[in-house]
This record gives structure tokens, sequence and C-alpha cells, in this order.
């Protein structure tokens, strides 16, 4: 029974723990691959909530393609450490204590927010009817709810593919 | 059944990690990555509401989220390329052409 907690435990942890190394590490080749641990743990734990879809979707999308395009970038720049610069003339202890009070006040308030949110969900669990889990993991009802209902917002998305896509090649492109 | 709760813990911890890193690190491509961390801690509050009101909405919008970050990931490494070739240096401080 207790299981599902544990292993829920197990893979935040891992998640938890290589997205703080991502952050602090000095090397970005070993955040871009720290990255992909913690982006197969979240797959993981996105199977114990029932949404294979979205597991499988997060290992080809995210740890497969576009983490390919950061390390890409990583070995063609070469960029194997971090500058050791001196922080800029600009930056003196006012702003970095007024980032310090945004930082606990963004702390207090996601404490705030996420405490209402689970006891507002954990009532409408107790509430409403349930739900068919099979329902959640299929992937006809995910097809069938993004070709219908939010149909609009996929063809959107196309657009914006499109237009990443050239905006990237015209971004890169050697001037001459 | 883990509680939502749990989840949303967890997610605030990742997003807090990811806002952390752009504000800390020194390194565009790194402050890449943390924007990454942050739009996949919102994913797992979007899939952990999803499963708990019982709809598919929370993955329809994990999907859209991706896509979003694939444009994303592409037009930033695209522009980090372009500063690269400008600057010889990736670190933000040094882009500072547009500052008054």
């Amino acid at each position: 029974m207790a299981t599902d907690l544990l292993l829920f435990y197990l893979f935040g942890a891992i998640a938890a723990g290589a997205s703080l190394l991502v952050v602090l590490g000095r090397n970005p080749m070993h955040s871009v691959l720290l990255l992909i641990v913690s982006f197969a743990a979240l797959a993981a734990i996105y199977i114990g909530l029932e949404a294979p879809f979205a597991a499988v979707v997060q290992i080809i999308i995210y740890a497969g393609a576009i983490m390919v395009l950061f390390l890409f970038v990583v070995m063609l720049l070469n960029a194997h450490r971090e500058d050791d610069a001196a922080p800029p003339a600009g930056v003196t202890s006012g702003p970095l204590r007024a980032g310090g009070v945004l930082a606990v006040l963004l702390v207090a308030e996601l404490v705030w927010a996420l405490r209402r949110a689970a006891r507002g969900g954990d009532a409408l669990l107790s509430a409403g009817p349930g739900a068919d889990p099979a329902a959640l993991q299929s992937v006809r009802a995910l097809g069938n709810r993004l070709f219908t209902e939010h149909s609009l917002a996929f063809e959107v998305t196309s657009i914006l593919i499109i237009v990443a896509m050239v905006g990237a090649v015209v971004l890169a492109r050697r001037e001459s | 059944m883990v509680p939502l709760g749990h989840y949303l813990i967890l997610s605030a911890v990742l997003f807090a990690t990811g806002t952390m890193g752009v504000f800390l690190r020194r390194n565009v491509i790194t402050v890449l990555l943390s924007i990454e961390v942050m739009l996949n801690a919102v994913n797992l509050a979007f899939i952990a509401f999803g499963r708990t009101l019982g709809s598919v909405d929370g993955q329809v919008i994990m999907f859209f989220v991706v896509t979003v970050a694939a444009a994303e990931a592409a037009i930033g490494l695209a522009l980090v390329i372009a500063l690269f070739r400008h600057r010889e240096s990736l670190n933000p401080d040094v882009f500072t052409s547009l500052k008054w």
C-alpha cells in the first residue's frame, strides 16, 4: 500500500537533488546531463500519476530532443566552465538585500497558495465521484480532448513551431 | 495514493530551484536550463491537479507546455549562438548594450 508513497519519495528526491545540482554546478555539460536524470525521475513520477503518455513525452521530447539540442550548443561553443568574473560594479548590497526580501516573499506566497490548493483538492477528491483511472490513462481520451476541445490551441501551436523554426534559422545564420 | 499536497510541494521546490538558478548563474546556457526546470515544475503541478480532478486536461496542457518549451529552447539557443559570435562570452553581464 505504501509502495507508491515510497516510490514518490525516491523519485522526488532524485528529481529535486538533480535539479539542485543542475543549478549549482559549474560545468554546463554536467548540468545538462543531470537535468536528463531529473527528467527521467519526473517521468517515473508521471507514471505514478497515471499519466503514461506524459511520461513518454517527457522522455522522448524533453530528455531526447531538447536536451540533445542543449548538448550540441554546449559542445559547439566549447563552454566547459563558467567565467568566474567578479560581480559587476552595479551589484552592491542594496539590490542583493531587495532580492533576498523578494525570495522570502516568493517562498511564503508559494507555501500559502499550495496549502490552500492542496486542502481544496483533497476536499474535491473526497466529494467528487472519484477519477476513473482507465479514462485518465487512455491516450484515446487524451487525443479526443486534444483534437476537439483544444483543436484551436493545437493549430496555434503548429504556427508557433514554424515561427520558432524560422526564427532559429534566421538568428543563428552567419551574416555575410 | 500519494496526496496532492506532496506533488505540489515537490513542484514548488523544483520551481524555487529553477528561479534560484536564473538569478545566480553567470552562464546563459545554465540560465536556460534553469528555465527548463521551472517549466517541469509547472508540468508536474498540472498533471497532479489533472489526476486529482479526474480530467485529462492536465496532460493536454502539459503537452502544450512541452511544445512551447521546445520552441523556447530552439530560439534561446539560437540567440546564445548569435550572442557568443558577437562577444565571445556566455556571461550575461557582458551583454549590456541595451542597458541605460
